[in-house]
């Protein structure tokens, strides 16, 4: 099987709209028979990175590649960076504002719950310049 | 259990895709109000107890496939959350009653 490319564009500082790639991801992931597991595992890690997008860097695109070996996923951001990765790894650890914090978010498990849900996860990060969000998930 | 069981016991007014949960099972069940936490930890076919009606509660209902939200405490629904409710299909209700007090009362069905 030739692998599945797929490109979302992730809008800033828009709440009604996080949430859209990784619907349409899951959708398609579930189309193409993988097991519920990995389907909603995936799905968690975009929405976590699609809510990052929104609160921190303006938005976004998410590049996807499926084989039926792996998912990758890269999470690609022009926002402020992160100083510091390690601390913003930490569960707890959250920079989002108030207005955020009022809707739900901002409990410092964004970083944390993508590790978790993935397999591989790597932090290109450049304060000023952006963050890039390399994932994969294995198909066992 | 089916949703509707659920409304019946616990007399909980739906306020979206009431046709949807006759057949929608239920096993077991969570409360919380911190999205990312809700969206790690809760379990498919759960019903999710929050008072968090906004549209990202959705999404959060989306990814997890809990079987429900209930509304507790009269939390109001935001309208947008309302049209993405529906356009996907999540069964939402509300009650008066407090997380503490469903969750109690569901643990004794």
């Amino acid at each position: 099987m030739e692998a599945i490319k797929l490109h979302y564009d992730v809008s800033g500082n828009d709440f009604t709209c996080a949430g859209e790639a990784s619907g349409k991801i899951k959708r398609e992931l579930k189309g193409l028979g993988f097991p519920n597991d990995i389907v909603r595992n995936v799905a968690i890690a975009v929405y976590e990175g699609e809510i990052n997008m929104v609160i921190h860097a303006g938005g976004g695109v998410i590049d996807v590649e499926i084989t039926p070996e792996c998912i990758s996923l890269d999470l690609i951001d022009e926002g402020p960076g992160i100083p510091d990765v390690s601390l913003a790894m930490k569960e707890g650890f959250s920079t989002a504002p108030e207005n955020v914090r009022q809707l739900g978010f901002g409990a410092g498990m964004g970083l944390p719950n993508i590790k978790k849900y993935t397999d591989e996860m790597i932090i290109d990060t450049e304060v000023g310049v952006g963050t890039t969000i390399h994932l994969k998930v294995y198909i066992k | 259990m089916t949703v509707k069981n659920l409304s019946e016991k616990l007399n909980f007014k739906f306020l979206c895709n009431e046709q949807e949960a006759e057949n929608r099972e239920i096993n077991g069940c969570y409360c919380g109000d911190l999205l990312s936490w809700v969206m790690s930890r809760a379990k498919e076919d759960n019903i999710w107890l929050t008072v968090m009606g906004n549209v990202n509660s959705i999404g959060v209902a989306v990814l997890t496939d809990v079987a429900c939200i209930v509304l507790t405490e009269n939390a109001p629904l935001d309208d947008n959350a309302k049209e993405k409710a529906t356009e996907n299909g999540v069964i939402i209700l509300t009650t008066d009653k407090t997380s503490y007090e469903v969750a109690s009362e569901f643990s004794k069905l």
